[in-house]
């Protein structure tokens, strides 16, 4: 087990280092300078400039300005904005705990709602109850996530008044149910999905018959043996699905007004922030491969078959 | 002696026989189920093909599609119309004319007085082409460097794999963002690039995955003791019965790709005018959607219709070729 920690954290190092460089080469190779667009229509002073592009590091040719980004992560130090001078790591510190009750809110929705939808319809399978679970989720899949929040926007707040259009307070867990919704929705349908195909296909097995026949409760069946063995699919889905539900976040939050990382990210991209764009994109890597790294430690626990050497 | 005498008689049989699919999944829902061609085995692609025109889902998604591509090729049949063409005195406040089929004002008129329906057919041009072409350009990316990886294996498949992952590591939606901000217009061909250059990972894994486990497989041993060469295996052996989960997954997948552009040009980072886009439409009328909803709520619908007619095409493909679910 500790073996295949190790060697998976060593796997981990390449690909986080190529993804933080792959965003922060297409970050930096936008045209346009920011220090200059500070000024606006005044008179420019080049000294000025070159001092603070100086302070910046952003003098510095483009790997070495690398070097310094990725051995200031490691320090706490995500560098700091052009234009207000904040340390990225303040503006993220303000805006990711929003986004994480927001996905944490969505994951456990989708968690809850959809595993236990999937095993119904599984259960039932070709039933019409699951051919109408097969018919809302190809629904929900086919409703991009803009479309559904605004029209739930249209429909529930202004049309009925049964919630705020938008977020004010991002404690109140009333009013981030709507987003949070609304955030899981396609989630939600692939985990339907996935647990219903999955349970369908388990309840044809051999050790569900066994478990049947040696007469344990329906209950135990379907809540030890089945349940655990068809959630292997399930769990990568939900590991892997972890860092779309931060990056999807851009959407729902920009339409019900949550001040999270997402509209952080859309802010700073207008204003061509580079500095906050990689340093949000980076906390995304770096949440995604922790979450496959533990997504793979589970099927441990879930399949005694899998052992690590 | 007798295997001397197989590898003789193989050659006869072997590589004339056109890419024996049906050995990779065994389709056994067999001959005779319904009459006709008795003795004759059908393969995978005709068995598939059988189930698919008797399953409604494919059906209607076939029937929409068709019509989205005539709406592709000639909107000019769909309305008179022209979607760029605004007249303010066109207020987006006037009631659509909802029993008005197919007119001009049906559907109401947006914020600078274009029809808004003119603009919804115009649009079904931008979200067909950009998610065929990405599905194309991912499907012939990700399949290569997937088969590449699976075939060779060994320090090839490490490498590749790491690449697959790296890319895989970038959140889409960001990534896409990211790149496409570079551009001060932003047409078709870009958006297709940008998001091909992103989204070609899924396609890869699953290629890789499926490559593995047919090269494994008895007749591609055959074909290499018979002396085959490397590129002959692959692409007559291998890549015939390692492509079915590809194409699964990209047609799946096509449907993803179109609400990913309608997504990013909502954003305001898609497609950007003069193109006309669904995604752009919504965007532009989210601030009248309490007074003029159907600015917002008619680009919206034809989306999600979009993307649902390919998803459930998508299915209906996976349903006929993957054995597993039947």
């Amino acid at each position: 087990m500790g073996r295949y920690v190790a060697r998976r954290l060593l796997q981990m190092i390449p690909v986080f280092i190529g993804s933080t460089l792959l965003v922060f080469l297409m970050m930096y190779s936008l045209p346009g300078d920011p220090v200059r667009a500070l000024y606006g229509e005044q008179a420019l002073d080049e000294a000025q400039i070159a001092q603070i592009k100086k302070d910046l590091g952003l003098d510095l040719p483009l790997w070495h300005q690398y070097w310094n980004y990725l051995t200031g992560i490691f320090q706490g130090d995500f560098g700091t904005q052009i234009a207000s001078g904040r340390p990225v790591a303040d503006v993220i510190g303000d805006a990711l705990p929003v986004t994480i009750r927001l996905a944490l809110f969505a994951f456990t929705f989708v968690v809850l709602v959809g595993i236990s939808l999937g095993v119904i319809a599984g259960l039932k399978a070709d039933t019409l109850l699951d051919r109408g679970m097969l018919i809302f989720t190809l629904l929900l899949i086919s409703v991009p996530s803009f479309v559904l929040g605004y029209t739930a926007q249209f429909f529930l707040a202004f049309k009925m008044g049964v919630v705020t259009p938008t977020v004010r307070d991002s404690e109140d867990f009333g009013e981030l149910l709507m987003p949070a919704i609304v955030l899981a929705s396609l989630s939600l349908a692939y985990v339907v999905r996935l647990t219903r195909t999955s349970i369908a296909e388990n309840l044809r097995s051999d050790y569900i018959r066994t478990a049947v026949a040696k007469g344990l409760p329906r209950r135990r069946v379907v809540g030890v043996h089945l349940l655990r063995n068809s959630l292997i699919p399930v769990v990568t889905f939900l590991g892997t699905d972890l860092g779309a539900l931060l990056s999807g976040a851009v959407v729902t939050e920009g339409i019900f007004n949550v001040q999270g990382i997402g509209n952080a990210v859309y802010e700073a991209l207008l204003q061509r922030e580079g500095s906050t764009v990689v340093g949000i994109a980076t906390l995304i890597i770096i949440i995604y491969l922790c979450a496959s790294l533990i997504v793979d430690l589970l099927y441990a626990v879930l399949d005694p078959r899998i052992r690590y050497a | 002696m007798p295997d001397v005498k197989k590898t003789e008689t193989g050659p006869v049989t072997g590589p004339g026989v056109p890419a024996p699919s049906s050995l990779a999944v065994e389709p056994d829902k067999g001959v005779g189920s319904l009459g006709g061609t008795v003795g004759k085995p059908r393969s995978l692609w005709t068995d598939a093909w059988h189930d698919l025109r008797r399953n409604p889902l494919f059906v209607a998604s076939a029937v929409i599609i068709a019509l989205l591509m005539v709406m592709v090729a000639w909107p000019g049949l769909f309305t008179s119309a022209s979607p760029r063409h605004g007249d303010l005195a066109n207020h987006y406040l006037q009631e659509p004319q909802l029993t008005k089929f197919f007119s001009p004002e049906w559907l109401g008129y947006d914020a600078q007085g274009r029809s808004i329906y003119a603009r919804v057919v115009y649009g079904a041009r931008a979200s067909v082409i950009v998610g065929v072409a990405v599905t194309l350009l991912v499907t012939l990316l990700g399949g290569t460097i997937g088969m590449l990886a699976g075939y060779f294996g060994g320090i090839l498949d490490s490498i590749l794999s790491r690449i697959i992952d790296t890319f895989a590591g970038i959140p889409f939606l960001v990534g896409a963002m990211v790149i496409l901000n570079v551009f001060d217009v932003r047409s078709i061909w870009i958006v297709t690039l940008a998001l091909a250059f992103l989204g070609w990972t899924q396609i890869a894994r699953v290629a890789r995955g499926s490559v593995i486990s047919v090269k494994g497989t008895d007749y591609v041993q055959a074909a290499r003791a018979l002396g085959a060469g490397t590129r002959r295996i692959l692409l007559r052996h291998v890549l015939p019965n390692a492509i079915a989960p590809v194409i699964v997954v990209a047609t799946i997948a096509l449907g993803g790709y179109i609400a990913a552009e309608a997504t990013l040009s909502y954003l305001g980072i898609g497609l950007s005018e003069p193109t006309v886009s669904w995604g752009g439409d919504v965007s532009r009328g989210k601030d009248q959607l309490r007074n003029a909803p159907f600015v917002l709520l008619s680009p919206a619908l034809m989306v999600s219709i979009t993307v649902l007619a390919f998803i459930m095409l998508g299915d209906a493909v996976r349903n006929a070729l993957d054995p597993k679910l039947r």
